[in-house]
C-alpha cells in the first residue's frame, strides 16, 4: 500500500529563478518524513514536486528524478493526474468544498473523476475514510451538513479523510496544523501516527517539537540569503537529528538561533 | 554547506502501533498498480475544454475585429466620395460627409461635456457618502440603489425626460433666459425644453451608475493607514478626505469620467425623444433645433434611408465607433496601470 | 454642552450638540416653507432646493461661530455629500412614480394579453402581447450566444489564459462594454445586409445586435466570480488527482454558480430595455410574429418608444408598456439579488 520515493539532484525552478536546488533523499515507506527550515527555504515547493502540483503554478518547473517504487514521476509519458491519485495531499488550511456534505467531500475524489460507485460501497467508503481520519464518530450523525459547517481541525482531518480516500501511496501534508488551535493539532499529529502503518508520510512543518513528535526521520532546509537556492542541509533519523547533528546550521536551527 | 547529506540507507520501517490498526488497512487491495503510461481519462477532456476556453476568447476578438470591418467595409465608398454623390439624400441636404457630419460630432460631443459636467461631481459626492459617511451596513445597500439607476431602460428615461424633468426645467431656463440672456450660452430659450441642455441633464442620470460605481471602488482602496495616519494627525473628516482619499482617487476620478464620457457619447434614446433636431455648431444650450448626436441621427433616418444614405449614416456610425473605442480605450489604460502603481489589488 | 457621543476622531474645545444639525434641518426647512409661500407657491421642488441651501448655509455659520472655520467646512462638506446622495435619488424615485403613476391605468391582463392588430385612431384596446414575445425571443436569441461565449471566455480568462493574448482580450473585453448600443446595432444591421440583402428583416438582426452588448458583460461578472473561488479549493481538487477541466466544471463553476447565475440575470436586465438598436434592426409589427426567422418583430421598448410617438391614447399605451419592463428589469434585478445572496455557497466568500 505504501511506497518509497528516491529523489536525486532535483532543482525547482520558478521561470528562470532557481527555488530549490540539488536535492537528494530518499523517503521511506510506512513512516513519517518531517521536512523543516526557515520560511522560504523550498521545503513546501520541495513538496510540491513529489505530486507534480508545482505544475499548477505558472513557470515552476524540475529537473532530476524522483522515481516511485522503479517509476520516475517525472517520465514525459507520465500523467501528472495519476501522480496525484497515488500521492495525495493536505495543505496548510483545511479547503472541505464548500458546496458539498462531509459525506460527499469524502467521496470527492470518486464523485468529481465521474467514476460511479454504489451506494453500499459510497457508505463504506466513507466510514472507512472517517474512522481512518478519527473523525467517525464526531461526524456520523450529520454526514449531510456541509463540511464548512466543522471546526477548523474536524474539517482538516475532513480533509485527510477526502485525500485517504482515494487510497494513494504516499500522504503529503504541508504545515498541516500551522491554521489550527493546540487541541485540533494533537488530533491531527496522533492520527499522523496511525497513518504511517499504512502509508509513506511527507510533512513540512515550521514546529520543531511537531517534527520530533511524529517523524522517524528529518529532513533540514536551509537558504543562505534572499535570492539563494533553498538546498536540503541535513537529514537523518529524528532523534540523531534533535540531538547531534552533523552540520553547524542544523544546530543552530534546532536549538533556535536563528529562523 | 555544499555537501548534501544524502540519506539513502535503509532505516528499518518502524514497526506499526498494531493496536491502532486503522481501518485503512482493509483498502489495500485497489490502487497498489504502477502509474498507467498514456491517455488517461483526463487527457482528452482537458484538450476539449481547453481548446473551447480558448476559441472563445479568440473568437470575441474575431467579433470585434468583424464590427470594425462590417463597418468599414460598408461605410468605405461614403468615407471616398464627392460631395455630389450624396446630393440625393433628402437628410443631408446637399452637404457633403464631413459637413455634415461635424455638427453632428460637435452636437455629440457637447451634450455629453453637459451630462460630464453635471455627473462628475455628483458622482464624487455619492460615491463619498457611500464610502466614507454612510453607516457600513447601509452602504451596500445604496449601492445597489444606485445600480438600479443603470438597470432602467433607456427608453423610458427618454419618457421621463419629457413628462417630468421638462416641465421641472422649464421655469429655470426661462429664468436663465431672461435674467442672463446676455450670455449667449443662455440667450432665446422657448419651452417646451426640447433642448441639448435637457438632453444633457437626462444624459447625466443616465451614466451617473457607472460613474459612480467606478469611483466608489476607488474610494475604497483608499490605504486605511493613510486615512488613520490623517485623522491621528487632528484632521476633520473632510480634511481627511482632502488629505488621503482624493489624491488617491484622482486617476481612478478621471477614468471614471471616461467610461461615463464613452457611455453618453453613444447613447441614443434620450436624446432622440428629448432633443428637437438641428444642425448648427453653436453654444446656444437652451434653444431647440440647434444640434443633433450622432446616434441619434442614426436611429431617426436609417429606417427611411437609401442606399447612399445607409453608406453616409453607418460612415459616422463608425466615427462614432472610433471615438467611443478610443476614449474607453484610454480610460481603461489609466485604470488597468494604476491598478499595477497602486498595489491595491 | 456636555452629550454622551461616541469617541469622536479629535477633541474640539466646544462642539454642536448631535441633536444640532436636525434642529437646524427642520428650522432651515420651516424657513424655507414660510418664504416661498411668502413670495410665490410651495412646490415640492422648490422647497427641496431652498432648504437644501439655506441647510448649508446656516449648520456652517452655526459650526464657524461655536466649532471654528476647520469644524464649518467639515460640515459643509457632510451637507454638500448627503445632498449629493439624495440629489440622485430624485430621478430614481421621481421615475419610479411617474411610470406606476402613468402606466397602472392601462395595465391590465388585457394589455398583456392582446396585441395590436385591428387598432386604430383613438380605440383605447390593443396590448402589448406581441412586443412581449418578440422581446422573449430577441433576448433569448442574444442569450443563446453569449452566456455559453461569455462563460467560456471568462473561463479561458480565470484559468487558462496567459501572456499577451490574455492581456489583450481582458482589455478589449472592458473596451466592448463600451460600445454604444446604436453601434451594435449598425454592425448587426450592416451584416445582414451585406449577407441577406436589404429586405432581410427578423429577430435574429435584433438578437446579434443585442449579443454584441450582451457578450462583454456577462464575461466580466462571470470572470469576477470566477475569480471568487479560493485557488486551495482548484487545488484541493487536483492533489485528488481530478483533471483540470473536471476540477473547473465541478469545482469551480459548481462553487460560484449562484454568482454566475446573478451575473447572468443581470446581464439580461440590462440589454432587455435596448431600444435603438431594436428600433433599426427588427423595426414594429402589429401582430404576434412567431417566425424568429422571417419577418418584422415588436419588441417591448419599440413598442414604447413607437406608441409614445404617436400621442394621443397610444401614450397610454406607452405607459403601461414602460410599466411592463420595468416589472420585468427590477424583477430580474431582484430575483439575481436573491440567488445571490440564498444560494452562495457559506463557506466561499
Amino acid at each position: 500500500m505504501s511506497k518509497r520515493i528516491d529523489i536525486s539532484d532535483l532543482n525547482v525552478y520558478y521561470g528562470d529563478f532557481l527555488a530549490v536546488e540539488g536535492v537528494h533523499m530518499s523517503i521511506e515507506p510506512r513512516s513519517v518524513t518531517a521536512l523543516i527550515g526557515p520560511s522560504g527555504c523550498g521545503k513546501s515547493t520541495f513538496l510540491r514536486t513529489l505530486n507534480r502540483m508545482h505544475e499548477v503554478i505558472p513557470g515552476a518547473r524540475v529537473t532530476g528524478k524522483a522515481v516511485m517504487d522503479g517509476q520516475d514521476l517525472y517520465a514525459p509519458d507520465i500523467d501528472p493526474v495519476e501522480v496525484r491519485r497515488q500521492v495525495g495531499m493536505v495543505f496548510q488550511r483545511p479547503n472541505p468544498f464548500p458546496t458539498m456534505s462531509i459525506a460527499d467531500n469524502v467521496l470527492a475524489g470518486v464523485k468529481l473523476n465521474n467514476r460511479r460507485i454504489s451506494k453500499a460501497a459510497a457508505d463504506e467508503l466513507v466510514e472507512r475514510s472517517l474512522t481512518g481520519a478519527n473523525l467517525w464518530n464526531e461526524v456520523k450523525d450529520r454526514l449531510e451538513k456541509p463540511g464548512s459547517s466543522l471546526s477548523g481541525g474536524q474539517q482538516q482531518r475532513l480533509c485527510i479523510a477526502r485525500a485517504i480516500a482515494v487510497q494513494p501511496q504516499v500522504l503529503l501534508m504541508d504545515e498541516p496544523c500551522s491554521a489550527l488551535d493546540p487541541i485540533s493539532t494533537l488530533a491531527i499529529e496522533e492520527l499522523v501516527h496511525e497513518l504511517k502503518n499504512d502509508y509513506t508520510i511527507v510533512i513540512v512543518t515550521h514546529n520543531m517539537q511537531q517534527a520530533a513528535r511524529v517523524s522517524d526521520r528529518t529532513g533540514f532546509f536551509n537558504i543562505e540569503g534572499t535570492g539563494k537556492p533553498g538546498r536540503l542541509i541535513e537529514m537523518d533519523d529524528t532523534t540523531t537529528m534533535f540531538s547531534s547533528p552533523a552540520q553547524q546550521a542544523t544546530e543552530d536551527y534546532i536549538s533556535g538561533r536563528f529562523g | 554547506m555544499e555537501n548534501h547529506v544524502t540519506a539513502t540507507q535503509n532505516a528499518e520501517p518502524k514497526p506499526g502501533r498494531s493496536g491502532a490498526s486503522s481501518a485503512a488497512d482493509t483498502t489495500s487491495t485497489a490502487g497498489a498498480a504502477a502509474l498507467p503510461r498514456t491517455g488517461s481519462s483526463g487527457r482528452l477532456g482537458n484538450r476539449i475544454f481547453a481548446g473551447l476556453s480558448t476559441g472563445s476568447g479568440v473568437l470575441i476578438l474575431v467579433i470585434l475585429a468583424a464590427v470594425a470591418a462590417f463597418l468599414l467595409y460598408r461605410a468605405w465608398p461614403a468615407l471616398t466620395a464627392g460631395a455630389d454623390t450624396f446630393a440625393e439624400v433628402d437628410f443631408m441636404s446637399g452637404r457633403g460627409l464631413w459637413a455634415w457630419v461635424a455638427p453632428l460630432v460637435f452636437g455629440t460631443v457637447l451634450s455629453s461635456v453637459l451630462a460630464l459636467v453635471v455627473a462628475v461631481p455628483l458622482s464624487i459626492g455619492i460615491a463619498l457618502f457611500i464610502s466614507h459617511y454612510a453607516p457600513r451596513r447601509l452602504a451596500q445597500l445604496l449601492g445597489y440603489v444606485i445600480d438600479l439607476l443603470a438597470a432602467i431602460p433607456s427608453v423610458i428615461f427618454g419618457l421621463w425626460g419629457i413628462q417630468w424633468l421638462m416641465p421641472l426645467v422649464s421655469p429655470v431656463f426661462t429664468w436663465l433666459s431672461t435674467r442672463l440672456g446676455f450670455i449667449p450660452l443662455f440667450a432665446g430659450y422657448q419651452a417646451p425644453a426640447r433642448n441639448i441642455m435637457t438632453a444633457g441633464l437626462v444624459l447625466a442620470v443616465m451614466i451617473l451608475p457607472i460613474i459612480t460605481a467606478t469611483i466608489r471602488e476607488v474610494f475604497l482602496q483608499t490605504p486605511r493607514l493613510h486615512e488613520e495616519a490623517s485623522l491621528a494627525l487632528g484632521a476633520t473628516r473632510w480634511e481627511m478626505i482632502r488629505q488621503a482619499v482624493l489624491p488617491f482617487g484622482r486617476s481612478g476620478i478621471i477614468s471614471a469620467a471616461m467610461l461615463g464620457l464613452g457611455r453618453a457619447l453613444g447613447e441614443t434614446m434620450a436624446v432622440l425623444m428629448v432633443l428637437s433636431p438641428g444642425y448648427a455648431i453653436n453654444l446656444f444650450l437652451l434653444q431647440p433645433g440647434q444640434h443633433q448626436s450622432i446616434a441619434a441621427n442614426i436611429a431617426s433616418h436609417l429606417p427611411e434611408a437609401g442606399s447612399t444614405g445607409v453608406d453616409a449614416l453607418i460612415a459616422s456610425g463608425l466615427i462614432l465607433f472610433a471615438v467611443t473605442f478610443g476614449v474607453n480605450l484610454i480610460a481603461r489604460w489609466v485604470i488597468n496601470r494604476r491598478a499595477e502603481f497602486s498595489g491595491a489589488n | 454642552m456636555s452629550v454622551l457621543a461616541p469617541p469622536l476622531p479629535v477633541r474640539r474645545s466646544r462642539k454642536l450638540a448631535r441633536w444640532a444639525p436636525y434642529a437646524v434641518l427642520a428650522g432651515s426647512a420651516a424657513f424655507s416653507a414660510g418664504l416661498l409661500a411668502l413670495l410665490t407657491t410651495v412646490t415640492i421642488a422648490g422647497l427641496f432646493a431652498l432648504t437644501a441651501v439655506s441647510y448649508a448655509v446656516a449648520i456652517t455659520t452655526l459650526s464657524r461661530v461655536v466649532e471654528g472655520p476647520r469644524w464649518a467646512k467639515d460640515r459643509l462638506a457632510t451637507a454638500l455629500v448627503t445632498l449629493a446622495f439624495l440629489l440622485a435619488l430624485i430621478p430614481l424615485v421621481s421615475l419610479l412614480a411617474i411610470v406606476v403613476g402613468d402606466g397602472l391605468g392601462g395595465f391590465s391582463w388585457d394589455f398583456l394579453s392582446t396585441d395590436m392588430v385591428g387598432v386604430f385612431g383613438s380605440m383605447t384596446s390593443g396590448g402589448a402581447l406581441h412586443a412581449i414575445i418578440g422581446t422573449v425571443y430577441v433576448t433569448g436569441i442574444a442569450s443563446l450566444v453569449s452566456i455559453p461565449l461569455g462563460i467560456f471566455t471568462a473561463i479561458y480568462l480565470v484559468e487558462y489564459g496567459q501572456g499577451r493574448l490574455k492581456r489583450g482580450i481582458t482589455l478589449l473585453v472592458d473596451v466592448m462594454t463600451g460600445i454604444p448600443s446604436i453601434v451594435a446595432g449598425l454592425f448587426a444591421y450592416t451584416v445582414f445586409l451585406v449577407l441577406f440583402g436589404p429586405a432581410y428583416k427578423s429577430a435574429l438582426i435584433g438578437g446579434v445586435a443585442l449579443a454584441v452588448l450582451m457578450t462583454p458583460v456577462v464575461i466580466r461578472s462571470v470572470e469576477e466570480m470566477l475569480r471568487l473561488v479560493p485557488n486551495e479549493l482548484r487545488e484541493a481538487s487536483y492533489a485528488l488527482g481530478v483533471p483540470k477541466w473536471l476540477t473547473v466544471v465541478k469545482v469551480v463553476l459548481r462553487t460560484s454558480v449562484a454568482g454566475i447565475t446573478t451575473g447572468v440575470m443581470i446581464a439580461i436586465a440590462r440589454v432587455i430595455g435596448e431600444t435603438a438598436p431594436l428600433l433599426m434592426t427588427v423595426g414594429i409589427a402589429q401582430n404576434v410574429n412567431w417566425d424568429a426567422f422571417d419577418g418584422r418583430i415588436a419588441t417591448l421598448p419599440v413598442f414604447v418608444y413607437r406608441q409614445y410617438a404617436q400621442g394621443g391614447v397610444a401614450a397610454d399605451r406607452a405607459w403601461a408598456g414602460a410599466l411592463t419592463l420595468i416589472i420585468i428589469v427590477m424583477l430580474l434585478n431582484l430575483i439575481a439579488r436573491l440567488v445571490s445572496r440564498y444560494f452562495a455557497p457559506k463557506g466561499a466568500r
